[in-house]
């Protein structure tokens, strides 16, 4: 039974939503042209914001450091177009709230060339080096969460990393940004994941595809040399196969001990999207300036993979693609299961948004809410096997304080309970609302 | 400046749903029954119909008459009352009065439902507690068994059925005891293959045990049963009887007999696995059927009653709540640890 659970390279749990990837799943990736406006949030990271080192009226060049790093669990900005910066204020972002940002106009007659010479020599980089060019390269974690990668890529002393793992499963339905980065730009992908193993001393590098990606897995294998230490495994289609703990589990066999990070089993997890910004970064010179973003969802006219610099608001990005069809309810930033929704098309692409998506009536409906009959499919759902059921009675109960016994801190909110959920009870927001109190309420004695 | 974007909702994420919903899985429980209920009307003609007919009646009528103007009706949209009669009916004896099955409806559904706070809040299976007042109140109306149809056809109406309320029954000439009641009282052992296939004396849904079980393979396929329950509740009734006929075979029923006969897989398939009513978790699952199982043969064996499905259920029911408080799952990455 063992034996046959590792050949399936699973996790337990999870839930199976139609993936509805044919939209773009076979459309070459384009470049967007530049625009005019751009609008750079300072943290649009996890973390410390930056500092803005630019001041309003100050030329800029595409590529040029625009911010520095506020703190560690921080990271640098640079310029996605050469222009002039316009403000340095407040500006709407993804969450309704306004946020510091530097506002930069597009000089229309520059050439938008990135300067290659900035590429760095990495294997003449110490570690410490290494891990401080990330940071100021401003990369982080491209999957959505957009986590600093410098701050993964710092193992404390007495870890070991033994394996770095490359998540390319891109379980969440639509998108396909990891997937066409997979097909078109396979070498890079290598040879940033060979700079990451190298500097980490990782003795393999895993690569996890989800099987509905065949033509990925086979090319990826096309391109390893033989003696390279780099296999590709490929995963069980489910979701969330590409949550970090649960692909370790599916790969490696091992569950990550709560409250510990992959690290402590020797383990360093980056997306696709990420490892490939760092080969960018040091051998082509380029910071983190621009991402592949799917334009999908049934009210998108002509869904697309595109190049978008970052800072470029969403109404650009719509408009290259047609614009909305009629019937449009509700615009989400990465994906369905765990993308949030956005208030304004003015809202600009940041770093960690896979896509963006839109829907129409038919996914936005009001669904009727029924009570809790305790069927127990969230349960069945739940990678982390928490009881979901009982977090969102007490939760509605506002029994805060209890939901700590049931773990509710170990929830990362993937959303399966919710899919599962035939009396489509709210409890991933449920779950929040008591997160969100339950932290909140800590704050005062620190 | 003219306005032209849409006005965004701005619902959060997952915007995506499995398509099962909670009357869906409700239907799906009466798909189910659908075989063993025709079989109910085959073996006892129109009574069958007349009393699922006043057991349903009984239990739309408290669903309706006590729910709030704006929610009367959703609560019976989501047939989960209608489910509740179903049920009910089916445990009952053919040559009820009518009068009573409705009565019995509408007690299950006031006192076993509505008083609770409705669907999702009760702590008894509604159907059985029910049942549990009608054998009460009525204790001689709800064991007089009558064969099955034989000469007079579908449209023979057991004389029962038609008595008054409150005035004294008519007495059908023939009756027949259950097997479960043959062999308590007399020691006579039913053939296998009449309890398989119906041609018992019994409640309306309980003599045929196939049917019964081609519903549960369905509810399982459609993923709306805890397979654990019914499996666990079998397992564990096949190992208490099998140890007991080793013991006595004579006195003991065999493991087989013990499966098929009274209304033990009406009761593990469709009635212990009422998901509001039984633990959520998996291990739960497990304790609440083996509890089941146990129980049923200890009432049988050593009760005055020759079956013991409804209150075994209805006293796990009771223990559910503190089923599910000590058998929380096993959190991902945290060890053995479930506290």
């Amino acid at each position: 039974m063992k034996a046959l659970r590792f050949l399936r390279r699973n996790f337990e749990h999870g839930v199976h939503p139609a993936h509805h990837k044919q939209q773009t799943a076979d459309l070459p990736i384009q470049r967007v042209p530049f625009g005019k406006h751009y609008v750079m949030p300072l943290g649009q990271h996890i973390g410390v914001p930056a500092k803005a080192i630019v001041a309003a009226g100050e030329r800029v060049q595409r590529g040029q450091l625009i911010a520095k790093p506020g703190g560690f669990v921080s990271t640098g900005l640079h310029s996605p177009v050469t222009g002039t910066v316009r403000e340095v204020g407040d500006y709407r972002g993804v969450d309704g709230r306004f946020a510091p940002a530097i506002a930069i106009e597009a000089d229309p007659f520059a050439t938008q060339q990135v300067d290659a010479s900035a590429a760095v020599d990495w294997q003449s980089l110490t570690l410490e080096e290494f891990i401080e060019a990330v940071q100021i390269a401003g990369i982080v974690g491209m999957g959505g969460a957009a986590f600093p990668a410098h701050v993964k890529l710092s193992v404390p002393d007495g870890i070991r990393i033994r394996h770095l793992l490359i998540n390319g499963a891109e379980c969440e339905p639509y998108l396909t940004t990891d997937h066409r980065l997979m097909v078109e730009r396979p070498e890079a992908l290598l040879e940033g994941a060979e700079i990451v193993r190298q500097k980490l001393g990782a003795e393999e590098t895993v690569i996890g595809v989800e099987m509905n990606k065949p033509d990925a897995i086979e090319i990826i294998r096309n391109h390893i040399r033989p003696g390279d230490p780099v296999r590709v495994v490929p995963l069980k289609v489910k979701y969330p196969q590409g949550a970090e703990k649960m692909m370790i589990k599916s790969v490696f066999g091992k569950e990550v001990p709560a409250g510990l990070l992959p690290r402590d089993v020797e383990v360093n997890v980056n997306n696709v999207g990420t490892i490939v910004a760092i080969a960018d970064y040091f051998l082509r010179g380029m910071p983190l300036i621009e991402r592949v973003v799917t334009v999908a969802g049934p009210g998108v006219s002509y869904p697309a993979n595109l190049i978008v610099p970052l800072g470029t608001p969403v109404r650009d990005v719509v408009k290259f693609c047609g614009g909305l069809k009629p019937g449009s309810r509700e615009i989400i930033m990465g994906g369905p299961m765990m993308g949030r929704p956005i208030a304004s098309l003015d809202v600009p692409i940041l770093k960690g948004c896979s896509g963006v998506l839109v829907f129409t009536e038919e996914q936005t409906a009001r669904r009727k809410e029924y009570p809790c009959i305790s069927c127990g499919r969230c349960l069945e759902a739940c990678p982390y096997f928490l009881n979901p059921s009982r977090l969102a009675r007490l939760s509605k109960s506002r029994m805060f304080d209890e939901m700590r016994a049931y773990h509710v801190f170990d929830c990362v909110e993937c959303g399966c309970c919710t899919f599962a959920c035939p009396s489509n009870i709210p409890i991933v927001q449920l779950i929040r609302t008591a997160k969100d109190d339950l932290a909140r309420r800590k704050e005062p004695d620190a | 400046m003219k306005k032209t974007d849409p006005d965004l909702l701005l619902f959060h994420a997952p915007l995506l749903r499995q398509g099962m919903t909670t009357p869906k899985a409700m239907r799906d429980v009466l798909y189910a029954l659908a075989p063993a209920t025709a079989a109910s009307m085959w073996f006892f003609g129109l009574s069958a119909a007349l009393i699922l007919g006043a057991c349903i009646a009984g239990a739309v009528m408290a669903e309706w008459l006590f729910a709030s103007q704006e929610a009367r009706g959703e609560s019976l949209r989501d047939a989960s009352g209608i489910l509740t009669g179903l049920l009910l009916g089916l445990t009952l004896p053919p040559g009820l009065p009518l009068w009573m099955a409705f009565l019995g409806g509408f007690v299950g559904i006031a006192l076993g439902k509505v008083i609770w706070g409705g669907l999702g809040h009760n702590l008894f299976n509604p159907a059985l507690l029910g049942r549990a007042f009608l054998l009460a109140t009525f204790p001689i109306a709800m064991t007089t068994w009558v064969p099955a149809v034989s000469d007079g056809g579908f449209f023979q109406v057991y004389a029962g059925n038609l008595a008054l309320p409150f005035m004294q029954a008519p007495v059908d000439g023939v009756t027949a005891a259950t097997p479960l009641g043959m062999m308590k009282f007399e020691q006579e052992v039913t053939p296998l293959t009449n309890l398989m296939f119906g041609k018992i004396s019994g409640s309306l849904g309980e003599t045929s045990g196939l049917l019964l079980l081609l519903g549960g393979v369905y509810l399982w396929l459609r993923r709306d049963l805890d397979w654990r329950i019914p499996a666990s509740i079998l397992l564990s009734v096949l190992i208490f009887s099998a140890i007991l006929s080793l013991v006595d075979a004579v006195r003991f029923p065999s493991p087989l007999f013990s499966v098929f006969s009274g209304g033990l897989l009406l009761g593990a398939i469709y009635m212990a696995t009422d998901p509001v009513t039984s633990p959520v978790t998996p291990r739960g699952a497990w304790i609440f059927g083996i509890g089941v199982g146990v129980l049923v043969m200890l009432i049988r064996v050593f009760g005055g009653l020759p079956e013991g499905v409804m209150y075994a259920i209805l006293l796990m029911n009771a223990a559910t709540p503190l089923i599910d408080r000590y058998t929380q799952p096993r959190v991902f990455g945290r060890g053995t640890d479930s506290k």
